[in-house]
């Protein structure tokens, strides 16, 4: 059975792409997996018969219980030969009734079948949880059939709102799934069954499963969305809402009837809302113009019916109950096939315009008159056989004793005179001839196309003929239930003269009358129509949700980016706040300072802070941020962190560049000072979460107790680092997993700058200054010199790509600077990456000096000098700075040891004396590297490209 | 463990510049404020190593007892480099946003401003009355009032693109 289920679900994988290939055909592949499933469920059917049940089981999830353990049982078996028979029909019977040019055929082909397969597997399920995720695939893929016309509006609405209420209905089910599956101890199906307990909590989880089962089978008040998914291709109603899904409630209901059925208030639900459902289906259904809607309000009365009888729990009506459901599976999804070829044939379904296609198509006609027989409950069709069962039983239960027993016989009763009613006006509605509408055109009917509808209306009547066969076949399910009083009653095409009988009779007397008198019938029913429908309900709270969403919407999402962060400071002030104030741990010591330069440090700081908010030009207000930065680097090197200090300057000053940088391109003045809120209230909201994060300094600084972890560092560093300075060696070494995560972000910020700015490609387009040319502007300077001997007043180039800059631009004593200390500077750098293990320095400081160096030499020659000075892409440098890092990360692993475990080599080497390395080095070279490249990556971004772009804006001005 | 005022009340007083400056529309005041609160924080972080001692560098016969906290030493020198790049990062979106629009302001999100006035219209997908057929008059004999598809999907393939919220009639110039 497994197997089966795989082929299932790996076939409907293959269908789409071979729906392409194949055209209509597809659908032939297709049916060959129902048709394999329906054969192996004849081929175990003796055994079946003979009460065995196969069970297959597999853990899946040990820790849960979860196991796919499937069961074939009796009631299985019915419900697997029905869906994977009818299915195979169906899938079939598409392959004459979609165009050939209809499109997304694979995907649909696809769809249904994977429903067919998460059908059976629901059927075959034996554990809830196995059963549940069958039952939400069916709700699924139902909607994705019902929506198969997805241009349709009507189509979409129509499959949203099933999938809403069966969806709703199925997480109820969950719940009571869990319930029944913690009450019981056991997740197995039959095991909850047979183990029924009858508590409170039980008798709740049971009713939650009923919610589901309910929605499922479109019982009232859940009704409504049957009749709309009619928008759904009529091979997936045929299907889908006559013989499938839609039955995974009553088979549900038919599951938990043997244990739960005596369950107080089981009985009365089920019967009130089946009588119901099945009485105000029929009727909505004798309105109906449209064949198919027709058929599926009188789908919606049919399962209410089967709900009367499979929730009536006696062994008698599950009997019947069973019988109905295989009945009425045939019946209805030949009808439907029926409807199908009408529509194929005329164009439409609706029975005014319908008119003389009996006598045009009496092959068609003939087999509608089969299925209505058997639904009205004609002798001596299935239908009637089953009627007469469920008449018999429930009349048995009736004069038992139990009240609810003639509610559900008289409400089946005035149901089936209803039904009766109906089945005659389709019959009328798609075959009869009527007096002045255009009679329907000949065409030769097409025996393909009627395969399939023939073939489910012969069952049904070869079962009606077969009664006490099937009696023997199907009875295994309903001998779970002890019989109460009397003989058990058997399957029969003539059981005599019995009440039964006459009351069948009465029903079709009563129901031929009334379609006889279907005008003042008609006239009745649109004199008392309804006010409010369960259907106007839905779309009522649907509506009442959209505009509660968006008014929600509308009041939380201003779209303001200061609002949004006002709030959410706010709410920081609020919540910290108030946890600050129930703190009793305040610091009992306190010093004013550690040295009266913080006094001094920290007045200038505060003092360029206040200033810069109101600062009202640019680089007025970058220079004021930059002067607390480097107040800070000040107070990091009194405080005893020389590595900070060093870095923060260096920062300062890159960050000061690149803010220049874009700051020539925007206006002076920063434009006039507003924002959402009044100044006030931002000033406010600024002190508060000022006093907050000092509060919450203060307390967390008074909590510390225990000795700081960081004491170990020195010592480790020295003995296992390999180095004396202690912060350098937490980056590469102790912490190094954080530095890793650093230069990620690095280079994510880094591509960013480029892509934004770069609008067209991430590639470097920086000039390039080939070294011919190089050497050559050598020569030439040395030429020159020589000349200026002699008094030429033309400029001597002290850089590579000089002379590119307009000479305004140019500045003599930069270039000489920058000449002479370039070299110097990258020297610094690289000393500063390699002394950083043993004293102040880095990779982080010398990959800011080098950018420093790039940065001095664009500032000199513009944009062709950067592309001299640094002929590598930044990208490049970015990548193999991650590549050293990650690499150092990943070695050790293959060396059985930690990431990042750092390896130590030393050795006395000629002429350099003692020389010691560390493997985290490299991962300093790393991290060199990567700050060079952002570096690189603003300047190339926001130096040079802004430059290209400006110098293409003023010469498009000028042409 | 005991604790500097000064440099509470320093970074106490960032952090309300910081703030002020954010909450404001123009993005370069944006910028400005980040980069105030990434100041504040490395304080803040600074204050938390407690009292000041000298560089945290082995040797020379310093005890672990007299540097400085070497741990958020190596938490604020990430972070510097961090709030530089990420920096760098809101510059280039300041530059691209006065390129492409010449503004320098975050502005209200247009579809929140929409919503707000009530001009996006809510569009509930109702169950419309179903056709009576799938065929309709590209069936094999259809009749002759048979309905015609093709007309029925035309604008309801016009449809098909929103399910939710039309866009706001008035964008902004741009």
């Amino acid at each position: 059975m497994v197997v089966l289920l795989a082929v299932f679900a790996v076939v409907s994988v293959a269908l789409a792409p071979l729906g392409r290939l194949l055209g209509r055909r597809v659908f032939f592949v297709a049916a060959l997996v129902p048709l394999a499933a329906f054969v192996h469920a004849l081929a175990v059917g003796p055994g079946i018969v003979a009460g065995q049940a196969f069970v297959e089981r597999y853990e899946w999830i040990r820790e849960l219980d979860f196991a796919i353990s499937l069961r074939l049982d009796t009631l299985s078996w019915v419900l697997a030969l029905v869906v994977t028979g009818v299915g195979s029909l169906v899938l079939l019977y598409c392959v004459w009734y979609f165009r050939a040019d209809e499109k997304d055929l694979g995907r649909f082909a696809a769809i249904l079948l994977a429903f067919a397969g998460s059908m059976y597997g629901l059927v075959l399920a034996d554990d809830v949880f196995l059963l549940f995720v069958f039952w939400e695939a069916t709700t699924v893929f139902s909607y994705l059939l019902i929506g198969h016309y997805t241009t349709r509006k009507s189509s979409r609405g129509a499959a949203l709102q099933a999938l809403l209420i069966t969806t709703l209905g199925g997480l109820v089910m969950l719940v009571g799934l869990v319930l029944l599956a913690v009450a019981t101890g056991t997740s197995s199906l039959s095991g909850i069954v047979a183990e029924a307990p009858s508590n409170s909590l039980t008798a709740t989880a049971v009713f939650l499963v009923l919610v589901g089962a309910l929605s499922k089978s479109a019982i009232v008040p859940f009704h409504f969305w049957l009749p709309a998914a009619m928008a759904a291709p009529t091979p997936v109603s045929a299907y889908l809402h006559a013989a499938a899904m839609v039955k995974a409630g009553i088979y549900l209901i038919a599951r938990l009837a043997p244990g739960f059925a005596e369950l107080p208030g089981w009985r009365e639900l089920l019967v009130t809302l089946g009588v119901l459902t099945m009485i105000v289906g029929a009727w909505t259904a004798l309105r109906q113009h449209d064949l198919k809607l027709l058929l599926a309000h009188g789908t919606v009365s049919q399962l209410g019916f089967l709900t009367v009888v499979v929730g009536y729990g006696s062994r008698d009506s599950a009997l019947a109950g069973l019988a109905l459901l295989l009945a009425h599976a045939l019946y209805k999804s030949t009808l439907f096939l029926v409807v199908g070829v009408v529509d194929h044939r005329a164009g439409t379904r609706d029975l005014r315009k319908l008119s003389g296609l009996g006598r045009e198509a009496p092959i068609l006609a003939t087999i509608a008159a089969l299925a209505l027989a058997s639904m009205a409950g004609l002798p001596p069709t299935f239908g009637f056989v089953a009627k007469e069962a469920v008449f018999t039983s429930l009349l048995t239960g009736a004069t038992g004793g139990t009240g609810w027993g003639w509610i559900a016989l008289v409400g089946v009763a005035v149901g089936s005179v209803l039904t009766v009613a109906y089945s005659a006006r389709f019959f009328w509605g798609a075959f009869a001839r009527k007096s002045g509408v255009e009679t329907v055109r000949p065409v030769r009917e097409d025996f393909d196309f009627l395969f399939p509808p023939a073939t489910l209306a012969l069952s049904g009547l070869a079962l009606g003929l077969l009664a006490s066969p099937v009696d023997y076949w199907i009875s295994g399910y309903a001998n779970q239930i002890p019989q109460k009083s009397g003989a058990a009653y058997h399957l029969a095409l003539w059981h005599g003269l019995e009440p039964a009988l006459g009351i069948s009779a009465l029903t079709l007397v009563a129901g031929v009358l009334l379609f006889l008198f279907r005008n003042p019938v008609f006239l009745t029913q649109s004199r008392l129509g309804v006010g409010i429908s369960a259907g106007d309900a839905f779309w009522v709270s649907m509506r009442f949700l959209d505009r509660t969403a968006s008014r929600t919407t509308s009041i939380t999402q201003r779209g303001s980016l200061p609002f949004y962060l006002g709030v959410i400071l706010l709410v920081f002030t609020v919540g910290v706040g108030a946890a600050l104030a129930l703190n009793r741990t305040w610091p009992t010591d306190w010093r004013l300072w550690d040295y009266p330069a913080q006094l001094a440090i920290g007045v200038v700081m505060v003092v360029a802070g206040v200033a810069a908010t109101r600062a009202g030009k640019r680089f007025q207000a970058v220079i004021l941020v930059g002067v607390t930065g480097f107040g800070l680097s000040a107070l990091f090197a009194l405080q005893g962190a020389p590595d900070l200090a060093l870095t923060q300057v260096l920062v300062e000053v890159v960050t000061l560049v690149a803010f220049v940088l874009v700051l020539r391109r925007l206006p002076a003045r920063l434009g006039e000072q507003h924002g959402t809120a009044h100044r006030g209230i931002r000033a406010m909201i600024g002190a508060a979460v000022g006093i907050v994060m000092a509060l919450a300094a203060v307390v967390a600084l008074g909590a510390r107790t225990a000795p700081r972890i960081s004491l170990e560092w020195p010592q480790l560093a020295f003995e296992q680092g390999h180095g004396r300075n202690v912060v350098n060696v937490a980056l590469v070494d102790l912490r190094a997993w954080d530095t890793m995560g650093e230069l990620s972000v690095i280079i994510a910020a880094a591509t960013g700058v480029a892509s934004l700015i770069f609008i067209s490609s991430r590639t470097d387009n920086l000039p390039r200054v080939p070294r011919r040319e190089a050497r050559k502007t050598i020569r030439d300077r040395q030429v020159r010199a020589k000349d200026s001997l002699t008094g030429d007043a033309s400029r001597t180039s002290w850089l590579f790509a000089g002379r590119t800059l307009a000479t305004r631009n140019r500045s003599i004593l930069l270039e000489v600077v920058v000449r002479l200390i370039f070299h110097a500077v990258i020297v610094v750098s690289v000393y500063l990456l390699f002394a950083g293990h043993n004293t102040p320095g880095g990779g982080f400081a010398g990959g800011l000096v080098a950018g420093l160096a790039l940065v001095t030499r664009y500032l000199a020659g513009g944009r062709y000098e950067l592309g001299a000075a640094a002929p590598i892409d930044a990208g490049k440098l970015l990548g193999t700075g991650l590549v050293l890092a990650a690499g150092t990360a990943v070695v050790p692993l293959f060396f059985g040891l930690d990431a990042l475990t750092s390896a130590f080599f030393e050795s006395d080497v000629w002429l350099f004396g003692h020389v010691e390395f560390v493997t985290s080095t490299i991962f300093d070279i790393g991290v060199y590297f990567v700050v060079i490249g952002l570096t690189l990556d603003v300047l190339r971004s926001l130096g040079a490209e802004v430059d290209r772009q400006q110098e293409e804006e003023t010469e498009g001005a000028r042409s | 463990m005991s604790v500097s005022i000064v440099l509470v009340v320093v970074m106490a007083l960032l952090y309300a510049c910081a703030v002020y400056l954010m909450l404001e529309r123009s993005m370069t005041r944006v910028l400005l404020g980040f980069l105030l609160a990434g100041n504040a924080t490395n304080l803040l972080i600074l204050i938390m190593a407690g009292e000041a001692g000298l560089a945290p560098i082995v040797g020379n016969g310093v005890a672990a007892e007299d540097m400085a906290d070497p741990l958020p030493q190596a938490l604020i020198l990430t972070a510097i480099v961090i709030t530089f790049a990420v920096s760098a990062f809101l510059m280039a979106l300041i530059y691209r946003s006065w390129r492409l629009a010449r503004a320098d302001d975050v502005e209200d999100d247009a579809d929140d401003v929409a919503m707000r006035a009530g001009m996006a219209r809510l569009l509930g997908e109702q169950a419309a009355a179903s056709s009576d057929t799938e065929f309709g008059t590209r069936a094999q004999a259809a009749v002759s009032s048979a309905r015609d598809l093709e007309e029925q999907d035309g604008p309801a393939a016009a449809e098909s693109a929103d399910s939710g919220w039309t866009e706001p009639e008035t964008g902004r110039a741009r």
